[in-house]
């Protein structure tokens, strides 16, 4: 019999990683980074100025890497949590196919060059508030936030919220009460969605020490907050036709899925405490998507038709 | 001196690979996005500097 099983030795030999370029994608949590550029682009595009084509998709690839490079740093530092949640156990850090140090290097590599080439490419000004946004997300939501509070993600929601502001920022070198507005829309949103799903993974944050609402103040209080924070995000969605930011036709836009968005919250409001089946939540954190991505693409339509199609209406 | 050197798995060449490929085409699409936005930003006055 040989003293050492030579072969396992060899499959796991040290040193030697079996990441892929795709384990690496992922560390930048691709579906958030599409949020994060659609919303980056209709901040850019809704902007009161032209910049370069160019160099308007570079900034946008530039907020994405950044946004995707502070989920990098997201994953190195959560890997204890994501490894005893299902939804998160499969991501390369907890599942051992990307070391700790490799996602934290590359997070901290890539952060840094999305803020000096955004910074070179359009100005200080949008860098200033990606690193801010990156800074925010890793450092004062991942590290402190989740794992102390249970407004965690309400706080934590201004680092989503943020890309919008840098696009604004990219095209014209300013933050606007428009820009703001975007901003406040987007923050707005963060809890309805996220407690909405934590209603129906209650157990699972629970068992990783996660304080979301429904663990600490409980089901019932949960959906209250959503209730209320799902009408003020309708209601935030109809500012742009105040300041003119957007038109009319927006306005309509923005009322119907205020509407349904309004209708989904009320009926998790309704919702028995004896539901275990939690529909009425799961269709809330799925419409919440569709809210989010319909409104800003509203209001990216507006923004087109008014620059092709100038007139007192837009 | 003899030493033991670790001998790389087939998965572990394959992995190597793919990660070096994508850092290549990454690297290179960084480079050409650099060079295509200096000039778009610096535009006309590209080469006209003062003597």
């Amino acid at each position: 019999m040989a003293l050492a099983d030579t072969d396992h030795m060899e499959r796991s030999a040290p040193g030697l990683s079996e990441a892929t370029a795709g384990d690496f994608v992922t560390l930048l949590k691709p579906r958030v980074m599409s949020l994060v550029v659609f919303t980056a682009f209709v901040g850019l595009i809704s902007a009161p100025a032209t910049p370069n084509p160019l160099i308007a998709v570079i900034a946008v690839l530039a907020i994405a890497v950044g946004a995707g490079a502070s989920g990098a740093l997201n994953m190195w530092y959560d890997a204890d949590i994501d490894a005893v949640m299902g939804r998160t156990a499969s991501r390369p850090v907890p599942a051992g196919r990307v070391a700790p140090g490799e996602a934290l290097a590359f997070g901290l590599v890539l952060s840094a060059f999305a803020v000096v080439t955004l910074g070179l490419m359009a100005n200080w000004l949008a860098a200033a508030l990606l690193a801010f946004t990156i800074v925010f997300y890793a450092v004062v939501y991942t590290m402190w936030l989740k794992r102390s509070t249970e407004q965690n993600i309400v706080i934590g929601g201004a680092a989503g919220a943020l890309p919008p502001v840098i696009g604004w920022a990219a095209a014209t070198g300013t933050v606007s009460l428009d820009s703001l507005l975007m901003f406040l829309i987007i923050f707005l949103w963060t809890p309805p969605h996220f407690w909405a799903l934590a209603l129906f993974k209650a157990e699972e944050y629970g068992r990783a020490g996660v304080p979301m609402m429904p663990n600490v103040s409980g089901a019932r209080a949960t959906r209250r907050q959503i209730f209320v924070y799902t009408v003020l995000t309708a209601v935030s969605g109809l500012l742009p036709v105040a300041t003119g930011l957007a038109g009319p036709a927006y306005g309509v836009v923005a009322l119907l899925l205020g509407a349904g968005f309004v209708h989904r919250a009320w009926r998790v409001l309704a919702m028995a405490d004896s539901d275990r089946a939690m529909k009425p939540a799961k269709a809330l954190f799925a419409y919440s998507l569709l809210y989010l991505f319909a409104l800003f693409a509203a209001l990216m339509a507006d923004a087109v038709a008014a620059r092709l199609i100038p007139g007192p209406w837009v | 001196m003899k030493h033991d050197l670790v001998k790389p798995t087939e998965a572990q060449l394959k992995a190597r690979r793919n990660r070096s490929i994508a850092l290549a085409l990454a690297l290179a699409a960084f480079v050409i996005l650099v060079y295509l936005g200096s000039v778009a930003k610096l535009g006309p006055a590209i080469l006209s500097r003062p003597m």
